[in-house]
């Protein structure tokens, strides 16, 4: 994979200290004063910036690197109750070689499934370099007691996940029990080791950006190695501006604790067009260090066959058949 | 009084059932036969292409799933519509090619019927291009003729609206979804004729026209890998490199020939894939 061409970061002023120091919450005072500190979100600001950084272009070799990059960052998802061990297996396949008839093209991070899916997935990709992510926690609702949610993790845990996708409780967020969700997240990043722990924000139903720069922070103090915008479920999944909101959180929150979060958009990324938007804003919002699948990631579908057939269009100048690649 | 201002109008694509602008933003002189200054067209560019291939895909589903008896009824109203506007086609057509108001008013003429010509074929393809095959076992074998898919059409430079008329229409009647690239210098017939289709009961995306330098488009409908058929009657000197290039993703291809009674039948035929279908026949 040829590297991306970006600017230092340096340059943006994003200095990440090498000591972590992540601030240790000892209770709800001292979690509202924390998130308190902050500015508000400027949303007009939000959402000019994001209209401008939209317009960037990128071309030819850039093109194909951000391309093969946003191949490397999808996490392959599925998850629909007709889920069946023959689709996972099918989705496992293509994780591993997304195009058999190109084998340049990079495996996906992960596939994404359902925790009861998630010893079939493990066993389908056997050694190859593609994590198993389960949501979990009464997913996508997240309308269970602590118990059942803390049940479901140790069950994908178990199972041999490697990445848990968590969902809060909106209802606690939005109700104003902002410590109730913090604990909730400390103790599901506890029963979750040594799995990632994703943290999903459904910023569609969290109404303002200053509530997603909270429930941003109140994720990363948790604990979270990653916090991620939507479930998919609601009507309103990823945003640009709402991802920039993160960003900016992520990056904040790295330059006073010193301690990367990653970023994962999901929902309502179709198009290789729109991949490629969100990597400029990543790569100015939070910096190059953000762009790897360590810290970047699209939770998608069909995502990656448009990114398959604009990568086939740049090497053979002809637009290529949506049927050649295989439906998911 | 002050002297009114002109309202001139730009000629813009007609894409998936819409009227857009070319998404690269440019548009380019059309000028009449006389060298007079006509209209303002969009020029497309490639991504346009890209996007009415895509809309037809998805259009093209809808139109062969239709009864062709349907297809055929919205066939007429194509024609029906039309000569609603047929004044303004004659003034187009006259501007375009240079000719006499009778003879613009001869060749809109022709090219209407033409429509209602091929309207009635949609419902009669199957019967001449497919049929019933005797074969040796109690089953009934049949040839079912189905269209091909997006047919990509360079239309004929000259005649800008007979010419378009015989390109699409033939296309559109079996099943097909039709990307086509009007006459470079004179594509305001085309364009015309193409805005009366989103009033006429066609799915969008059925038929999508685009304006702009043949040369820079249509090596990128020649190439695309999902456009089924392509008519390069268009292309000029083009015409055997585009017919190359369909061949790298297997493309059934219409060129025209000097003397060629058989035409439209040629064109229907194309077009379309015979499916066999093997059925036992009871007892």
């Amino acid at each position: 994979m040829a590297p991306l061409r970006v600017v230092g970061d340096r340059d943006r002023g994003v200095v990440i200290p090498t000591v972590i120091t992540v601030p240790t919450i000892a209770n709800e005072v001292e979690l509202r004063r924390v998130l308190r500190s902050g500015r508000g979100v400027d949303a007009v600001g939000v959402e000019s910036r994001v209209a401008k950084l939209g317009t960037r272009s990128l071309k030819t070799a850039t093109k194909r690197a951000a391309i093969d990059l946003s191949i490397a960052m999808v996490d392959l998802t599925t998850l629909e109750g007709a889920d069946t061990p023959g689709r996972v297996s099918s989705l496992c396949a293509k994780a591993r070689r997304p195009d058999p008839s190109d084998l340049s093209v990079p495996a996906v991070a992960a596939v994404c499934v359902y925790p009861d899916l998630v010893a079939h997935a493990r066993r389908e990709l056997g050694d190859a370099p593609v994590s198993v992510a389960s949501v979990a926690t009464a997913f996508p609702a997240g309308r269970a007691s602590l118990e059942v949610k803390l049940l479901d993790v140790a069950e994908a845990v178990a199972a041999g996940a490697h990445e848990i996708d968590m969902v809060i409780d909106r209802g606690a967020f939005l109700a104003g029990r902002w410590g109730q969700v913090f604990d909730e997240i400390v103790a599901v990043k506890a029963a979750c080791a040594p799995a990632h722990l994703k943290v999903i924000l459904e910023t569609g139903e969290l109404v303002t950006y200053d509530n997603v720069k909270r429930a941003s922070w109140i994720a990363m103090l948790a604990g979270a190695d990653f916090i991620k915008t939507s479930t998919g479920k609601v009507a309103v999944n990823a945003t640009l501006p709402v991802a920039l909101v993160m960003l900016e959180a992520a990056r904040d929150f790295a330059e006073e604790t010193g301690q990367l979060v990653g970023v994962k958009v999901a929902g309502g990324v179709r198009t290789t067009k729109d991949a490629l938007k969100y990597l400029v804003v990543v790569n100015e919002t939070a910096g190059a260090a953000w762009l790897t699948p360590t810290y970047f990631r699209f939770g998608a579908s069909s995502l990656l066959n448009d990114l398959l057939m604009q990568r086939r269009k740049q090497r053979t100048g002809a637009y290529a058949r949506p049927d050649e690649f295989s439906g998911d | 009084m002050s002297e009114r201002l002109d309202v001139l109008k730009t000629y813009k694509l007609v894409l998936n059932g819409a009227f857009a602008r070319s998404e690269s933003g440019r548009s380019y002189e059309v000028t009449a036969a006389d060298g007079s200054f006509l209209a303002n067209a969009a020029q497309a560019s490639r991504k346009d292409v890209r996007d009415a291939v895509v809309a037809a895909r998805a259009a093209q589903i809808t139109w062969w799933r239709a009864t062709a008896y349907n297809r055929g009824q919205v066939m007429y109203r194509w024609a029906e519509m039309a000569e609603g506007r047929r004044s303004e086609l004659v003034a187009h057509v006259k501007w375009a090619e240079g000719l006499t108001t009778r003879a613009a008013q001869r060749s809109v003429a022709r090219a209407i019927d033409r429509i209602v010509w091929y309207a009635g074929w949609t419902d009669k393809a199957s019967q001449v291009l497919g049929g019933a095959n005797p074969v040796a076992g109690p089953y009934f074998n049949f040839s079912v003729p189905v269209p091909s898919g997006i047919v990509g059409v360079v239309a004929p430079q000259e005649s800008s609206l007979e010419g378009f008329v015989e390109a699409v229409a033939a296309p559109l009647c079996v099943g097909n979804a039709v990307v086509a690239l009007a006459s470079e210098r004179r594509p305001t017939p085309a364009l015309v004729l193409a805005e009366v289709t989103v009033t006429s009961d066609f799915p969008g995306g059925v038929l999508n026209v685009l304006s702009g330098r043949t040369g820079e488009l249509a090596a990128h409908l020649a190439t695309h890998e999902d456009v089924d058929g392509l008519d390069v009657s268009g292309g000029g000197e083009w015409s055997d490199e585009l017919a190359l290039r369909g061949a790298g993703s297997i493309k059934r291809v219409y060129r025209p020939r000097a003397h060629d009674a058989d035409t439209p039948l040629r064109r229907l035929r194309t077009f379309v894939e015979t499916t066999t279908v093997w059925h036992t026949m009871g007892q």
